[in-house]
């Protein structure tokens, strides 16, 4: 199988097919399909390289992301996203969000 | 204790008279009869935010915006003379919907040249003008220049582009938005051009879901988890520094520590890990001067304002970033909810970070907010009871119901 992200990142490849998503919606989508246990071990994993990981995405201008940094980038949105159930709320669902839904209908990309 | 003065009348409420300190009845949340008075008296009348002008980019950029209580489809669009222009979305031919994309009942945008109608193929140039008709000498003396597209008023205000359905506006859009709101003329909104955007279709009336976003009173209850549990702390009040009312238009300012420079057990680790979260980026561009219009009650440590203009739209401004909601109502008991983060755009994949922290914390607790709204609107739907008690946090919600029982009664 050939590598979604960059080699100094191999580490997180188990991860990547699963989390490397390019919108909001797909993200918060598999948060909520996802046991907290699954994310728990994306959350514990990537926490410690979080800050290297941005780093190491601002060595290319952000209008010029290669592939593989895009997903670096998009596994960093997806750590964010998985934090709040991780760190807030302890369960995928927001606590109290009955049947709300919000969808995200515009965003920048990458 | 109070944090904050109070005015000399001893309260917020108490220093605007007019409002009075009794009880609120939310018959006006629930009634049809009401709904169909508000359809006239205030959305046909007032002066309705449909979007940014960022949302019209370059000549021949138009969107379309669905006013369901007015039953209005309005297109709006930036003429080849950089004019933003607004009309009925109704071709003058057989009355078809004239600008949509998959579907005729969504909203659609984009970039053209000219209208098109997709019935018979008459065409509109951005002006409004009829430019052709298909097989025209078929027609019995009939004038293209009669035969233009119905115009909406439209006006913009620092980037924000209204419509008016009146035939005549009673007031200039300045007029109406009064010296609270356009003190915020120098407020750079344009530089704030990267956004998220939001939509969802809520179980709530429209003026049910705004209460909730013009008071903190809810927030502990409500949203417990804003707070990380070590220190959370039971019966944990809210107090507004400044509340400031104007004709119809009114807004509040909270004020104290901002929450990254509380202890770092006042955060999540999210939030320190990517410097940004529930009130948006720590860092950031600098806005200066922050114009006077932000503060207007000289608040120090200033934190966030919160303006609501009547009667739909809520401007949040956290200093170099700011946040819209609209509510659309769609019927007695639902409305469509618009809401959009704006920042300046991000420089580097860490401004990025910051933007997406923000906004997906923003959404979390959004979605506490509608989810427990339908049950509100569930609940003052059975009219057991009426004659609600509203506190001195709740200033604005007690001025909403008011000015949109005066514009339905003017």
């Amino acid at each position: 199988m050939s590598a979604l992200l960059p080699a100094e990142f191999a580490e997180f490849e188990e991860y990547a097919a699963h989390w490397c998503l390019p919108t909001e919606t797909e993200r918060f989508e598999r948060r909520m399909a996802s046991d907290m246990d699954e994310m728990g071990a994306f959350y514990a994993a990537f926490s410690a390289r979080l800050d290297e990981a941005i780093e190491f995405c601002d060595k290319y201008p952000l209008d010029e992301l290669p592939e593989d940094v895009q997903r670096l980038l998009q596994l960093i949105h997806s750590y964010v996203m998985v934090s709040m159930a991780v760190e807030i709320f302890h369960q995928p669902k927001v606590v109290d969000s009955a049947d709300a839904v919000l969808r995200r209908v515009k965003e920048p990309r990458p | 204790m109070p944090r904050w003065p109070k005015p000399a009348e001893g309260s917020w409420t108490e220093h605007y008279p007019e409002l009075g300190t009794g009880t609120v009845s939310f018959h006006d949340s629930v009634s049809a009869e009401f709904y169909e008075l508000e359809r006239e008296a205030i959305f046909k009348r007032a002066w309705l935010n449909v979007g940014r002008i960022e949302d019209l980019p370059r000549k021949g950029s138009y969107f379309t915006k669905e006013i369901h209580i007015a039953n209005a489809s309005v297109v709006v669009v930036r003429g080849m003379d950089d004019e933003v222009r607004a009309f009925h979305n109704i071709c003058r031919h057989r009355g078809n919907k004239l600008v949509w994309n998959e579907f005729p009942r969504e909203e659609s945008q984009g970039f053209c040249r000219q209208f098109n109608c997709k019935y018979h193929g008459w065409r509109y140039d951005l002006e409004g003008n009829c430019t052709f008709v298909q097989q025209e000498d078929e027609f019995f003396d009939l004038d293209k220049a009669d035969y233009g597209l119905a115009p909406v008023h439209c006006e913009v205000w620092n980037g924000f582009v209204f419509v008016n359905l009146d035939r005549e506006p009673r007031q200039t859009l300045r007029e109406f938005l009064g010296p609270m709101i356009t003190a915020l003329d120098e407020y750079p909104f344009d530089k704030m051009s990267e956004r998220y955007d939001f939509e969802a279709d809520n179980n709530s009336n429209w003026k049910v879901f705004a209460d909730a976003f013009q008071e903190y009173y809810h927030v502990p209850a409500l949203h417990p988890q804003q707070t990380p549990i070590a220190v959370r702390k039971p019966g944990m009040g809210v107090e507004c520094a400044h509340f400031q009312i104007d004709g119809p238009h009114r807004m509040t300012t909270t004020g104290g520590a901002r929450r990254w420079n509380l202890p770092p057990e006042y955060q999540y680790p999210v939030e320190i890990a990517t410097r940004s979260g529930l009130l948006g980026p720590w860092d950031g561009p600098t806005i200066e001067p922050l114009p006077a219009g932000l503060n207007p009650g000289g608040v120090e440590p200033w934190g966030i304002s919160n303006f609501q203009v009547f009667p739909n739209l809520e401007i949040l401004i956290y200093g170099n970033w700011y946040l819209v909601y609209r509510y659309w109502p769609t019927s007695p008991s639902t409305h469509h909810f618009e809401a959009y983060l704006a920042f300046p755009p991000a420089r580097n994949v860490r401004e990025r970070v910051e933007h997406e922290c923000a906004a997906v914390m923003f959404k979390e607790f959004a979605l506490q907010d509608a989810g427990m709204l339908g049950g509100t609107q569930a609940a003052l739907e059975t009219q057991v009871v009426d004659g609600f008690p509203l506190n001195d946090q709740e200033i604005l919600v007690r001025h909403f119901h008011k000015a949109v029982a005066d514009w339905v009664s003017a």
